[in-house]
């Protein structure tokens, strides 16, 4: 054959050796050569660490009265004063961070799982199966998350599995619609056309073709959800539809603190803060892996 | 509205026009040279990534995002574009020099009625002329691209047009203001062959009669051989050779040329196509010397070391150190090989008749193909040749009748059908860029098949996955490759390596070289010829290109609008066709040898 | 066309009535006697009976549903069970207000988005994109209670108190009759959507600015304004159209903590009260209304669509 001594010269002059890694190392380097990514890492490995390790640099328990009712910051030694009772605000801030992040995280994992079955079960068996299930996620999906999150505090009491469960749900028919859309263009390509005409199993077709064409936005969605979760949490918190006082959680310290924020900032300022530079740097890498990704799938 | 008096000198002048990527730095095009005359076509030919549209857009004075131009000069009625501002060069472009898109469907706005985009055309380079006056001419415009020219038409959108149609509008709007010279980017691509010989008709028409220099940009030799004046062979970036198109098609002195001509399909079937094998370098990427040296036979150390200047006379220009050797050393033709002979029946499709929702899309299909025979199935976009492809393989289920494999009659779908049914039909599909799982190394891909169809240990497997490779001659180095790192013509060889594995008793292949170049093209087909007569294997060839089935079919079967409407032995259906429609087909199949002849 | 409306249409109220049962499900069916749920545990027995018989607690759930279903159709959303009005007249002044203040948040947002995402889309890769894009990515991801506050805390502290902190309206007295308050809960929404839907405009621009027919425009020789506006901007507006009735949609929603923020006197307040005083009828009715106020809007922004897009206005007439 003419052709073969070409081609194969041309190959082996160029194969790297190893390619298991190749596609997921280039994906990450892609990521971090923007500013953006590399921004939102610093960030929220700084907010991650504050959230863990927080509490073991703390001077006093969270609800220690240390204090006078709303000391100015330096007074007593106290780095940040103290609040409306009397707790050292700093201290109240590093313990702050675990319950909104954990529950966070619980509910992200919970949506996204959940969103992921369901987008990839109506992209593959198409039909009354999708439409069913596309059905229902309309149905929940025409309530704000914050209402649904409201509503079923309001049958069943504030509680902290309850809120992961209730917010975990709410994301679920979001993620499903765009697992979905990008599974159903996986669908439509040949590839999958060829696994049916050789009667590959449906389960190794939906978890074998599907589920590693679609990694990349099923990632932009985990950081997508959980930047919103933390946001709705860290809400649910404040308006005292979660965790209640005398918990330490940023959410529960800015309704703590608000009213008396013309004489103690602090109270509300750190956690404000808080929130939301965790929030800009989940947001900032997640954008910068959704570029990295859609660049690399153009071919840029 | 005045129109200009026609120039009687060189419309277009091109030279050492340099273009580079903004982000590398590497040229995508390089000493580019280029003279169109009033009332010429200039014919400029190459293979994907060549840079011929690259060209043809900076003739516009236009550069796509990405690239910028870094030297030479182009000279549009003797003004230098570089020299212009850019309120002069919005005039020229559209006004001078104006673009007869490649897929009207994209460049025609989806949101504005055709008139609208017909007028403003007018409105941007006619100051002075009265909306009266605008009217007449898009009335008169129409009429020479014979489209209809009432109001009705003209509020129409571009979706309400055919593809034709649609190719016509933007014909109409590229002659609307009466330019001097027109870049054509491959027009004629996405269309039918009789809606594309109406069309490049229509071009030719108004060229002559308006004296307009046109640059026709396309990858397809047959059309440039019916259309051009003069042709120009680009490669990599560079033209390789450049002169009147008698010369270039008869007596072509570049290795790349005369290759690139065997690579053809010949419809008159006087010769086999045989491919070019490598691939073309992109920028940045590409070897010393002459950048086609890697692939060529008559390479030499002096090719490798320096790129070969322009020699040549009479205006044929030719940049290779051994265009003389070239002549008598490289043949334009191959030499065609007999089929072997047909055995029994492999596959029956007998009374099928398919639905897509409420469309009927195939009407009482009969169709046999017997072992170690290969059957092409032609027919243009639409005509259902691919949805009998589909009921075969059971990708498509919406369907009545029988298709029988061996005598024993087949489930419609292919989950309801036994494992081995499924091993003994393969299919092959049109676009290899979506045929392969991109997350997975082709080694996978095709130890997926082995595992299914026969199963066994692992390095047993590994050791027929470059079986299965060096059987489409590939290097097993590309079972470590994702399908990413391949080009289209590679990606192919593993869709047909994958099908192989199964050791099938019959292929189908729906369009496998539409998405290809046509060197690229020319290889598989020779591939599928060899794989042929080494494994008696039968075939399904499915196609809209007539001369390519004239190189690899024993029998055909013409269909059009879901019905057949001939079929029988290769030879007889194109020397003596017996359907209307199979002649119409043949007679407007543009092909190099029939435009030499006029 | 009207094909597609009808059954648009029809896709919606199918909805709205699996909304109703989701609804009903999450707050009548629960544990225990709904009854003493909402009147709380100090209440009569005799009380208890009362409402018992008045919700028809003492049948099956779906005679509940439908008895329930049937007031909600005729206009009764009824009692609310902490301040003993009618739900409807309870909640009737605080729609109007929040009503307001989405509608003039979005009056502003969604022009203002647009124009950003085409001047963004238009200087792609420019210093003035990257800033911009990074800056809306930025206030996309923070949550609207924080920007309500850092916007109390910069604009209504003593340092510099130019704006009311708190959006007090007089009792029976209408938003748009002391504009002053409305206006940091509306910058917060404001600053809260117009992130999402100029990201999308600029992502559609830019797409669309790569497109075949927008190079086309261009070697027509077009002026730049029309290339934009008219080639450009009509193709690329369907998204934001789309994410504008997610984000209007959102609103409804979102006024539950803005609204708590600036403790503005309309239904998010209304709802979280509710909540806190598990005053089950008016939480039905509010989130009843909000998830109707999504159905709707998506319908509209459905038919939006189909009438900016010829091929769909002229497809199946």
């Amino acid at each position: 054959m003419s052709t073969s001594a070409v081609t194969s010269e041309a190959l082996a002059a160029t194969a790297p050796p190893e390619m298991r890694q190749r596609q997921w190392r280039v994906l990450a380097r892609a990521t971090m050569s923007q500013w953006r990514s590399r921004i939102g890492l610093v960030i929220v490995v700084v907010m991650v660490l504050i959230a863990i390790f927080g509490p073991l640099l703390a001077p006093h328990p969270p609800t220690a009265f240390v204090s006078a009712p709303n000391s100015p910051a330096g007074q007593n030694g106290l780095l940040f004063g103290s609040d409306g009772i009397g707790r050292d605000v700093w201290s109240r801030f590093l313990y702050g961070g675990r319950t909104v992040l954990g529950m966070a995280v619980a509910s992200t994992i919970i949506g996204v799982g959940l969103g992921l079955i369901i987008g990839l079960a109506a992209a593959y068996f198409k039909g009354w199966i999708d439409e069913v299930l596309m059905r229902i996620s309309d149905v929940f999906m025409a309530f704000p998350q914050i209402v649904l999150a409201l509503l079923l505090v309001a049958a069943f009491g504030p509680s902290v599995p309850l809120i992961i469960l209730i917010v975990g749900i709410s994301h679920a028919p979001r993620v499903a619609r765009v697992i979905r859309g990008a599974a159903v263009q996986i669908t439509e390509r040949d590839f999958v056309k060829a696994a049916e005409a050789v009667g590959e199993p449906r389960r190794r077709i939906i978890f074998g073709e599907l589920l590693p064409n679609v990694t990349s936005p099923l990632l932009v969605e985990c950081g997508l959800r959980l930047t919103f979760s933390i946001g709705l949490i860290a809400g649910l918190n404040f308006i005292g539809a979660g965790l209640q006082p005398p918990i330490a959680d940023w959410g529960v310290m800015i309704s703590e603190n608000r009213l008396a924020v013309t004489v103690q900032p602090w109270g509300v300022v750190l956690p404000v803060l808080a929130i939301a530079l965790l929030t800009i740097g989940t947001n900032l890498l997640t954008d910068g892996f959704a570029r990295a990704a859609i660049g690399l799938d153009r071919g840029e | 509205m005045a129109v200009a008096e026609p120039p009687t000198t060189t419309a277009v002048t091109v030279r050492e026009l340099k273009i580079d990527l903004v982000s590398s730095g590497s040229d995508i095009v390089d000493q580019i040279v280029l003279d169109v005359r009033a009332g010429d076509v200039l014919g400029l030919v190459g293979e994907s990534g060549s840079g011929k549209t690259t060209v043809g857009m900076a003739l516009m004075g236009y550069c796509r995002p990405g690239g910028r131009v870094t030297g030479g000069e182009i000279l549009i009625d003797g003004r230098p574009l570089a020299k212009m501002a850019a309120g002069e060069l919005r005039k020229l472009r559209g006004g001078t020099v104006s673009y007869i898109p490649q897929d009207p469907g994209t460049a025609l706005n989806p949101a504005l009625r055709i008139g609208r985009q017909l007028s403003e055309m007018l409105e941007a380079h006619t100051a002075g002329a009265s909306a009266e006056q605008r009217r007449v001419r898009i009335r008169e415009t129409l009429e020479e691209v014979a489209l209809p020219n009432d109001d009705e038409f003209l509020r129409r959108y571009p979706h309400q047009l055919s593809g034709g149609q649609q190719q016509r509008v933007a014909i109409a709007m590229a002659f609307a203001c009466r330019p001097h010279v027109i870049v054509c980017d491959e027009p004629t691509t996405g269309l039918d062959v009789t809606t594309q010989a109406r069309v490049l008709e229509t071009i030719r028409d108004l060229c002559r009669s308006h004296n307009v220099a046109a640059v026709y940009v396309s990858h397809d030799l047959a059309v440039v051989a019916e259309l051009a004046d003069q042709v120009a062979v680009m490669y990599a970036g560079r033209i390789v050779e450049r002169g009147p198109r008698d010369a270039i098609f008869s007596a072509p002195r570049h290795p790349y040329t005369r290759k690139l001509l065997r690579a053809v399909p010949d419809l008159e079937g006087r010769r086999a196509v045989v491919g070019i094998g490598g691939r073309a370098p992109l920028p940045g990427d590409r070897p010393s010397g002459c950048f086609f040296h890697p692939r060529c036979d008559l390479a030499t150390d002096q090719c490798r070391a320096q790129f070969p200047p322009a020699t040549g006379m009479g205006g044929h220009i030719v940049h290779c150190y051994h265009a003389e050797e070239a002549l008598t050393a490289l043949p334009t033709t191959g030499e065609m090989t007999a089929a072997a002979q047909a055995g029994e029946t492999v596959i029956t499709v007998e009374n099928v008749n398919a639905t897509y929702g409420h469309n009927h899309v195939l009407h009482d299909i009969d169709l046999t193909v017997r072992r170690n025979e290969c059957v092409a199935l032609v027919g243009e976009s639409g005509s259902g040749k691919t949805t009998i492809a589909r009921c075969i393989a059971g990708l498509h289920t919406d369907w009545t009748g029988e298709i029988k494999l061996n005598d024993r009659s087949l489930p419609e779908s292919a989950r309801r059908r036994t494992a081995e049914a499924r091993k003994q039909i393969q299919y092959v599909f049109q676009n290899p860029y979506a045929s392969l799982n991109p997350r997975r190394t082709v080694g996978q891909t095709i130890a997926r098949q082995l595992q299914l169809f026969f199963p066994q240990n692992r390095r047993e497997t590994g050791r027929r996955v470059a079986e299965c490779l060096e059987r489409v001659a590939l290097s097993s180095a590309a079972a470590n490759r994702y399908p990413d790192q391949l080009s289209g013509g590679e990606r192919q060889r593993v869709a047909v390596a994958r099908a192989l594995a199964a050791e099938p008793s019959l292929l189908v292949c729906d369009e496998i070289t539409s998405a290809l170049d046509v060197s690229v093209q020319a290889a598989i087909v020779e591939l599928l010829r060899e794989l042929r007569v080494q494994t008696g294997l039968s075939m399904l060839f499915i196609t809209h290109n007539l001369a390519l089935i004239r190189t690899i079919a024993d029998r055909v079967v013409v269909m059009t609008e879901g019905k057949i409407v001939e079929s029988g032995p290769t030879l007889d259906v194109f020397t003596s066709p017996s359907a209307a429609y199979t002649e119409k087909l043949l007679a407007n199949t543009p092909t190099v040898e029939a435009a030499l002849q006029h | 066309m009207s094909k597609f409306l009808v059954r648009r249409i029809l896709l919606g109220l199918l909805t709205l009535f699996l909304v109703s049962v989701v609804v009903f499900a999450a707050t009548q069916a629960l544990p225990g006697n709904a009854a003493i749920a909402i009147l709380g545990r100090n209440a009569t027995p005799a009380r208890v009976a009362a409402l018992t018989r008045q919700l028809h607690l003492n049948e099956s759930a779906l005679s509940q549903y439908t008895h329930w279903l049937g007031n909600i159709l005729h206009g009764n959303l009824g009692i609310s069970a902490a301040t003993q009005q009618a739900v409807t007249k309870y909640i009737g002044g605080r729609l109007a207000n929040s009503a307001f203040l989405v509608l003039v948040s979005a009056l502003v947002a969604v022009p203002l988005s647009i124009a950003l995402g085409v001047f963004m889309a238009v200087r792609r890769d420019k210093p003035t994109d990257h800033v911009l894009s990074v800056g809306t990515l930025g206030l996309a991801a923070v949550p609207e209670f924080v920007i309500g506050i850092a916007l109390i805390l910069l604009l209504a502290t003593n340092a510099s108190h130019v704006l009311p902190a708190v959006s007090l309206i007089p009792p029976g007295e209408h938003a748009w009759n002391v504009p002053k308050v409305v206006i940091l809960p509306a910058a917060t929404l404001i600053l809260a959507v117009t992130p999402y839907i100029s990201r999308i405009m600029r992502a559609s621009m830019v797409e669309v600015l790569e497109s075949d027919y927008v190079t086309m425009a261009r070697l027509k020789g077009l002026p730049n304004r029309t290339v934009i506006w008219r080639h450009a901007v009509p193709n690329a507006i369907v998204p934001a159209i789309q994410v504008s009735a997610l984000q209007l949609a959102w609103m409804a929603g979102g006024v539950v903590m803005v609204e708590f923020v600036f403790s503005y006197p309309g239904i998010g307040t209304a709802l979280i009260d509710a909540v806190g005083n598990r005053d089950i009828p008016v939480v039905q009715a509010l989130a009843l209304i909000i998830a109707a106020v999504y159905v709707v809007v998506n319908l509209g922004a459905d038919v939006i669509t189909v009438l900016v897009t010829p091929r769909l206005r002229t497809a199946a007439r």
